[in-house]
């Protein structure tokens, strides 16, 4: 693990040690990410795999400051996270949503959603910038004025990109940006992220239950199960089908498709 | 159960299903053929293909102003067409009966599991409280939910999304169906969740000999899971096979969407897109129909 080197770790554009995060009080307390840590490097694509409640998307809302009672160390480039975050961190770390439906505005057309970040950072010349960003995700002007209802889902994943790379941030968070797509939507859409990551030079951290979409936008990625990273590995190692950990070889058999005799195999773990 | 072995459970030749706007007709459905019998058939689309609304529609459940037309719809030897809706009601649930996508959108949220469970048996059969509380523990075992008693008085929202899908199911089958239309029945559930809920169903089907009809959107599960596909575009079906043979599928847009899936066991720089023709739409579809 990288993380036990500090050098590494003054490099990494991202570093997460010893994090975790806790929703609610008392009896109520919910422990939902127990000591995770993970270091990304510039320019690279780490994933975060595992089913529904296992915190890899807890992890990500505490990156972005959306879950706030969190200990460990967050670091950004080398600096460390308070509990607040700044004006200057959302203009290195953006996050693009699920649900394309639900992360836009319904009242508000394309540009202002576009236009707002940019109003709030004094981002110079912001309409020549809108129409640029709206190119480079692969709209055409046409698309300035439209509502939400007006787009179809991948469309409006693709203004959810497009919003997120307003500030032009260095770091993109991506929590299962294609689930809600359609599969052919979904790979217009990964293929959109890919190009825009060679040409901006953007580091990501992708969230997704799906294993093959990690293994297809990622060089590394942790599995996590009940709040915990249960592995660590290299996307060549997924592909080699070298897990060492039960659970993963477990989800890695269930996502190649139904098996009736590998059912009564699978194990609960928790 | 009744009926002949040989002859398909279901026999749908030509169906429309059509909704009227203020500026046009929405075509959902156009004049598709298709059969299900004794077997687990996949019908396979991506949004707005028609799949939901064909399901709906074996059901009785699309509503005026939506137009339903066919030349034929038979059921183990009944004409769907001709049903009053109170007919309809003697078959919905009780020989055909469908599980949805979201158990929480579907069960009533103020009223315990077993309860309503046992009311879906009761309304059915007309068997005493007693029997049918019994009834519906054995149910609730049959679906593997390991406490069945602490279930049967458990409310909607204490339980988790797979319990609630296996519930589900238990309360669709404890009827008994000779037909499962089942809507993308676990695309809501963590993938070993998913495998865990299709082994119970698949089981059902070799066991009881029931019909299952599978809707979903995801290719591989229903080529790994199903015994025969039905590729949906458009309203139309482009293009059926047998399950294990999808991935010598020969219709360019069922081509097209296998290649645009990421495969673990099949790394590729770029991810291929589909170029929908628009010859797809108007070229004749596929009879669908096993007899």
């Amino acid at each position: 693990m990288r993380a036990s080197s500090e050098i590494a770790l003054q490099q990494a554009a991202l570093a997460i040690e010893h994090l975790d995060v806790r929703f609610g009080k008392g009896d109520e307390m919910v422990h939902a990410v127990r000591d995770v840590s993970f270091a990304v490097d510039r320019g690279e694509s780490f994933g975060l795999v595992g089913e529904s409640g296992s915190g890899k998307s807890t992890v990500l809302r505490a990156i972005a400051g959306l879950a706030t009672d969190w200990t460990g160390r967050i670091a950004v480039e080398g600096q460390n996270l308070g509990p607040k975050r700044t004006a200057a961190f959302y203009e290195t770390v953006q996050m693009v949503f699920q649900d394309p439906y639900g992360s836009l505005h319904p009242r508000h057309t394309v540009d202002r959603t576009l236009g707002e970040p940019g109003r709030i950072h004094g981002v110079a010349d912001l309409d020549t910038r809108i129409v640029d960003l709206l190119r480079d995700v692969g709209l055409g002007p046409e698309f300035r004025f439209r509502y939400p209802h007006q787009l179809s889902g991948g469309q409006r994943q693709r203004v959810a990109i497009a919003r997120a790379l307003m500030l032009e941030p260095k770091i993109l968070l991506l929590d299962e940006p294609t689930s809600a797509l359609d599969v052919s939507v979904q790979a217009e859409i990964l293929n959109l992220l890919q190009r825009l990551k060679r040409e901006h030079g953007l580091t990501y951290v992708l969230v997704s239950h799906d294993l093959a979409v990690i293994a297809h936008m990622c060089d590394r990625l942790a599995v996590m199960n009940a709040g915990r990273v249960v592995e660590e590995m290299t996307v060549d190692q997924l592909r080699r089908s070298e897990p060492s950990h039960r659970y993963t070889q477990q989800l890695l058999k269930a996502s190649l498709g139904y098996d009736r005799a590998a059912v009564d195999a699978l194990e609960t773990f928790d | 159960m009744t009926g002949n072995a040989s002859k398909p459970l279901l026999e749908v030749e030509g169906l429309s299903v059509r909704f009227p706007t203020r500026t046009r007709v929405v075509e959902a459905v156009r004049n598709i053929s298709f059969s299900v019998g004794r077997e687990k058939v996949g019908i396979v689309g991506e949004s707005g293909s028609g799949k939901t609304m064909t399901g709906r529609a074996v059901l009785g459940l699309i509503r005026p102003p939506g137009i339903v037309e066919a030349r034929k719809m038979e059921f183990d030897g009944i004409d769907l067409r001709s049903l009053s809706e109170r007919q309809y009601r003697e078959i919905r649930g009780n020989r055909i009966a469908m599980v949805m996508q979201d158990p929480k959108f579907s069960l009533n949220p103020v009223m315990t599991v077993g309860r309503q469970i046992a009311e879906a048996y009761r309304v059915h059969t007309k068997a005493s409280p007693s029997e049918a509380r019994r009834r519906t523990l054995e149910m609730l075992e049959a679906v593997r939910i390991r406490d069945p008693e602490r279930v049967y008085g458990a409310y909607p929202h204490e339980v988790s999304g797979g319990m609630g899908q296996r519930i589900m199911i238990a309360m669709m089958l404890i009827p008994d169906p000779d037909l499962l239309i089942a809507d993308e029945p676990t695309s809501a559930l963590d993938v070993t969740v998913q495998m865990q809920v299709l082994a119970i169903v698949d089981d059902l089907v070799s066991r009881r000999g029931m019909g299952l009809m599978f809707i979903s959107h995801d290719l591989n599960l229903v080529a790994s899971f199903c015994d025969r596909v039905v590729i949906m575009y458009a309203g139309q079906i482009v293009e059926t096979c047998r399950a294990s043979e999808l991935h010598a599928a020969k219709h360019p847009y069922t081509r097209g969407l296998l290649a645009s899936l990421p495969r673990v066991d099949q790394p590729v720089e770029r991810l291929s897109t589909l170029t929908r023709q628009e010859a797809w739409k108007t070229e004749p579809g596929v009879d669908a129909r096993v007899l």
